[in-house]
């Protein structure tokens, strides 16, 4: 079933609708901060939902790097559709999970005048994360960055 | 269907989840951003549409199939073929119009409206209607204008939910200008 795919096209429009709509109303800087904290909003309560189907079952996890490992891996593939790869730790509370090839930034053109983009499509799923730790008893804050793989 | 092999929990609906609730959130966005249902409902079918406008290629690529001869065999193929690739149901083709120019989709269940209740103020929201919008969208690439709208939805209250679809005309390819 190519459910994946749905998700991926609604997200796409999500995040155009979202700008559009802000741009025909009033002024650009305090819009951008509006469209990604609306999207960002949105992802926290599908985030939260999402635990709460996913792991009802399943036994409580015995700490936060056992959580960590969790979005790492099964969060991660049944949402962006492959793990994490890289997972970093200062053991004080700051994780760093790279992912190589984000699925939802596939489809932007990978030149550097669009990385200034990528920030719009990445506020849902920092939303979608924290919505899902929080769920998961761990209250923070999730920011993203992207960079260019170097060449 | 997991693809984890250490994971205990189950994992094959759950992408279908993130899509109903992620639509979930959309709708109560828009029913924030926008005063009526009816504009709402627009606002749907648009982002259907735009949606359904790339949808098609991924569908074609997907499903390798051909060219469809009739509307008939069209709407088997949304029926059989797409409803069954992306929402994992297959509703069925009945109540054909006596000019084979019309007929309904009919949804048992609607995976979009599982864990969902409109509240009493959004009587006219018509929830599902980014559905519409996909189809319309969709055919459209194909050189299908069609119409489509919901005759019955479970969310207000009816036993099944209906999509009644019409096709209006056959839209000419566009040739590239200086095509000799």
């Amino acid at each position: 079933m190519a459910d994946d795919v749905l998700f991926e096209f609604l997200h796409m429009e999500m995040v155009s609708h979202i700008y559009k709509e802000q741009a025909s109303r009033g002024e650009m800087d305090k819009d951008r901060a509006t469209c990604v904290s609306a999207l960002e909003g949105m992802g926290f309560r599908v985030g939260q939902g999402l635990i709460e189907r996913f792991t009802k079952d399943s036994p409580s996890f015995k700490d936060d790097l056992d959580i960590m490992k969790f979005i790492c891996k099964d969060f991660w593939i049944n949402v962006f559709r492959k793990q994490i790869d890289n997972l970093r730790t200062n053991h004080q509370g700051t994780y760093v999970l790279q992912d190589n090839k984000f699925s939802l930034l596939t489809q932007l053109s990978s030149g550097k005048q669009y990385l200034e983009e990528a920030p719009k499509y990445l506020a849902y799923s920092c939303g979608l994360v924290r919505g899902a730790l929080s769920n998961l008893g761990m209250d923070c804050v999730v920011t993203a960055e992207v960079s260019p793989m170097p060449s | 269907h997991l693809k984890d092999d250490q994971s205990t929990h189950d994992t094959s609906k759950l992408n279908l989840i993130l899509f109903t609730l992620t639509y979930g959130a959309l709708v109560t966005q828009l029913c924030k951003d926008y005063e009526n249902d009816e504009e709402v409902n627009k606002q749907l079918d648009k982002m259907g549409y735009n949606i359904g406008v790339r949808l098609i290629e991924d569908f074609l690529a997907r499903s390798s199939v051909g060219r469809c001869q009739d509307f008939r065999e069209t709407a088997d193929v949304i029926a059989k073929v797409a409803f069954k690739m992306y929402l994992g149901i297959t509703p069925s083709v009945t109540n054909w119009s006596p000019a084979g120019d019309e007929f309904s989709l009919i949804l048992e269940s609607n995976p979009l409206v599982d864990f969902v209740e409109l509240p009493d103020n959004h009587s006219t929201l018509v929830y599902s209607n980014l559905l519409c919008g996909v189809l319309r969208g969709a055919l459209e690439m194909v050189q299908m204008a069609v119409d489509v709208k919901f005759a019955q939805d479970s969310l207000r209250g009816d036993n099944v939910t209906e999509i009644r679809m019409k096709f209006i005309k056959r839209i000419e390819e566009n040739l590239p200008a200086g095509d000799e």
